[in-house]
């Protein structure tokens, strides 16, 4: 499964630790059900640590401590569920989130560039998406309505530029 | 209207491209239909019972005279030589293959319109009052609003895998014309004690298996504002709307699961914040930029003179005209329910003959109704006449407006994958059965939908109709009482379902009730609510036989 | 005499309405092939999936049959075409045989001249 971090090819440093194992060494993922047990064990350690929210789980759940992780993943367990796009948005805005924000699961070429607006920068994808095909899902709308978490000029703002006496 | 710039126009043309990718990615088994479905859905293209069919947008039902005609070259060259207009005053085409749509679609690009999200698990078509503009009672145009909104949910980021569809719709006038209560969000345009202009907003209505009529959650917002409560509005439901059931999903459910102190609680709380970025704030100038689209023609300088003619032209004035602000003008409805003929088809050669007219008045604008009828919205008087005599030549000059012939009704399992049962050929015999008396009647609006989705419209009928499925076998279920305008209400289910060939009879001893009863010439509508169900339901189920199923 | 089966789907390009007859697909309902048994009914449909497989088709489903007509109104008018156009559909293309007086039970209308499932709410 390649993953992609701000456009281009990058390592998966993060192990993923499931509920019940023995924590590895290093960067870790843990549920958040595991988060919140174990909170103290998990932030005391000399490792970055992401946490993985399932659709149904809110990154408020993380309260304060958002701050402090490296990575929150967040689940696409079906692409119909739009729920992730909300949370993406969530943690750039009201939780003011500057880690990363990686997406992972059951995830369609043609919702890539929808995750990039909402400030998701990095993806977990099925194999058949390559880095090609990423990119030409982020390519294909150059213009868009709505300003997002990416901060991109929106069609309103290219065209009253566009009409600023000169 | 709306006139596109080079962004715009950008926008929808590397959509076309966008879904042709995607169409060639499924021809070619890259994706399959589970993953290809959402996607052609969101560019409105569902697989019905014959063949597929695109529904195109028609933002706040508005068209101009080339719009028509590229409508008609794509019925004639693609498809089957008709379209079928929508409760959501949208285009249907009922044939059209998936090989051509990305070209019906870079076709329509070159008219500036499209098919985004009309169909999908997203924001969809914002309707508005299709008399605006022009009605007198109107306190603002609600297309700048409509527009405004439209813009902001095209290809929303945040927004494009709700739990389910969302339907907007907008209003600016006292009277109800755009079937506000009934719909997942609404904005009605209003003026507060100050004398300000705002928008009184409503959520959580709709129709389907569970019909809701929607709530208040912002009572004036400010005009700057509107954006970022909508906005609000959406984070809430995506987050929250239910995605364990489809028939709990849409924001209705939410909406009075949670109540509306609550709901209001949740949006205020991301209203708040998202007021407070900054980044949806609509500067006033905005606002004006965009109204300056939407400004009336320049109204001549005239008074009053309605024409006389022959009685033919004296019968279609007295239900198809609408009282317009401007003097000497005047809003004529075009019906699209020829009796005995299909509800809201238009031919090939029909629309090409209405740009035409357009074209010969100088009618810069037509607009499409949600009760499946078109608008001229600005006829000088004195135009009548020649223009009524047109129309007669063309089969669109029915004098039925809201009266008992003037039925909505979905395309039903005539042609849709999703009905139980058929809609259209209900309508044709209640139409044909009941046309002689129609003025004696008066308004009476029926609606009919061939399955629980609820496209005809039927809770909101004055008489409503629903379509089931018993065991293979047509059955009709009747509902009285329903409107879809400011008095909203949910018609009443009368009994169990009827058959097909009893529903009409059914019908008819519904309106003879009715005229029993009728008292002071009032509406069907206040004599069902005066006196009741019960006379009603006496004389539907008199001789009903019971097939033992 | 027990129902017997046809199996039916849409190509997936132009989204026409296509029945399965030894190993393919016809266009008209009248060629289509009836299933005797639930075996053999069975079988074809899992034959149909490697069309499905193949971008073909899609969407291939069994629906009952009796007397070479089919039991339910959606697949009457789905052989025929819309009940309330005659001119369109199948019915015009000679492609139909089921009878398309799927009409009958309404009350008589000068018709123009010519023209039991689960709630999906994808709609």
């Amino acid at each position: 499964m390649p993953l992609i971090r701000n456009g281009v090819l990058a390592e998966n440093i993060f192990a993923d630790a499931a509920d019940g194992q023995p924590l590895p060494d290093g960067p870790v993922i843990v549920s958040l059900k595991r988060f919140l047990a174990e909170r103290d064990t998990l932030l005391a350690r000399n490792a970055p640590l992401g946490v993985r929210l399932k659709s149904e789980e809110s990154p408020e759940a993380l309260g304060e401590d958002v701050a402090r992780l490296k990575l929150i993943v967040l689940e696409f367990l079906k692409f119909r569920d739009g729920r992730a796009f909300s949370w993406a948005r969530m943690l750039r805005t009201r939780l003011n989130y500057r880690g990363e924000i990686r997406a992972a699961g059951d995830v369609l070429t043609d919702q890539l560039a929808f995750m990039h607006r909402v400030g998701i920068d990095a993806f977990q994808l099925p194999d058949k998406i390559t880095l090609e095909m990423f990119r030409r899902a982020l390519d294909e709308m150059s213009n868009v309505y709505q300003p997002s978490a990416d901060g991109r000029k929106t069609i309103r703002e290219l065209h009253l530029y566009q009409s600023l006496p000169r | 209207m709306y006139r596109y710039d080079e962004f715009d126009a950008a926008f929808v043309r590397e959509r076309v491209e966008q879904f042709r990718h995607q169409v060639e990615r499924r021809l070619s088994g890259e994706l399959n239909e589970d993953q290809f479905k959402p996607l052609r859905l969101m560019n409105g293209l569902y697989l019905q019972l014959h063949a597929y069919m695109l529904r195109i947008a028609v933002p706040y039902g508005t068209l101009a005279a080339r719009q028509l005609r590229m409508l008609a070259h794509i019925a004639r060259k693609y498809d089957k030589g008709y379209g079928h207009f929508t409760t959501r005053q949208n285009l249907q085409f009922n044939w059209p293959k998936l090989k051509d749509v990305p070209d019906i679609l870079a076709e329509l690009a070159t008219v500036e319109m499209h098919a985004i999200q009309t169909s999908g698990n997203c924001i969809r078509n914002v309707t508005a009052d299709h008399f605006a503009g022009a009605a007198a009672d109107e306190v603002e145009d609600p297309r700048p609003v409509a527009e405004i909104i439209r813009q902001w949910s095209s290809l929303h980021p945040e927004f494009s895998f709700l739990p389910r569809k969302f339907k907007i719709a907008v209003s600016g006038a006292a009277a109800d014309r755009a079937a506000l209560r009934f719909h997942d969000l609404a904005v009605e345009i209003v003026k507060n004690g100050a004398g300000e202009t705002g928008y009184r907003i409503y959520v959580g209505g709709g129709m389907g298996r569970t019909p809701y009529i929607n709530y208040v959650v912002g009572d004036f917002v400010a005009k700057p504002d509107l954006l970022s409560f909508l906005e609000a509005v959406m984070r809430v439901y995506n987050e929250e709307g239910r995605r364990d059931n489809i028939f709990k999903a849409r924001i209705k459910i939410l909406a009075h699961t949670l109540g509306q102190e609550e709901m209001c609680k949740r949006i205020a709380r991301e209203f708040a914040e998202i007021k407070a970025s900054g980044t949806l704030q609509l500067p006033a100038e905005e606002i004006a930029r965009i109204q300056a689209y939407f400004a009336p023609p320049a109204f001549e300088d005239l008074s009053d003179e309605m024409p006389r003619g022959d009685a033919d032209f004296e019968a279609w004035k007295k239900t198809n005209l609408h009282p317009h602000r401007a003097p000497g003008y005047a809003i004529a409805t075009i019906s699209l329910k020829p009796i005995g003929g299909v509800p809201g088809d238009c031919s090939a050669d029909q629309l090409n003959a209405l740009a035409d007219l357009m074209d010969c008045f100088g009618l810069g604008e037509i607009r499409v109704s949600h009760e499946q009828n078109l608008v001229l919205p600005h006829v000088r008087q004195k135009d009548l006449p020649a223009i009524h005599a047109r129309l007669k030549e063309l089969s669109l000059a029915t004098a039925n407006a809201g009266l008992v012939t003037d039925i909505i009704a979905c395309p039903g399992l005539d042609y849709c994958d999703l009905a139980n049962a058929r809609s259209i050929p209900v309508a044709q015999a209640i139409a044909t059965r009941l046309a002689p008396r129609q003025n004696e009647i008066g308004e009476l609006k029926i609606k009919i939908s061939g399955c629980i989705n609820a496209c005809g419209h039927h809770h909101a009928g004055h008489i409503g109709i629903l379509g089931v499925d018993k065991k293979g076998v047509e059955f009709y279920q009747l509902q009285l009482g329903g409107s879809a305008a400011q008095d909203a209400a949910i018609g009443e289910i009368m009994g169990p379902g009827l058959g097909a060939h009893e529903i009409v009879d059914a019908v008819e001893r519904v309106v003879e009730t009715y005229l029993s009863l009728r008292r002071n010439g009032e509406r069907f509508l206040d004599t069902y609510r005066r006196v009741g169900a019960e006379p009603f339901k006496n004389m539907i189920y008199r001789e009903q036989l019971h097939a033992a199923h | 005499m027990a129902d017997a089966q046809m199996l039916t789907a849409n190509r997936l390009a132009d989204g026409d309405v296509v029945y399965w007859r030894g190993g393919s697909w016809v266009e008209s309902f009248a060629e289509g092939e009836t299933f005797a048994t639930p075996a053999s009914a069975d079988a074809a449909l899992a034959a149909a999936q490697e069309f499905v497989a193949r971008n073909l088709v899609v969407n291939p489903y069994l629906f009952e049959v009796r007397d070479r007509r089919p039991v339910k109104e959606r697949e009457l008018i789905r052989a025929a075409g819309p009940t309330v156009r005659a001119d369109l559909g199948k019915q015009a293309e000679g492609l139909a045989a089921a009878p398309a007086d799927a009409a009958r039970d309404f009350a008589s209308v000068p018709h123009p001249p010519a023209r039991e499932k689960e709630d999906d709410v994808s709609i």
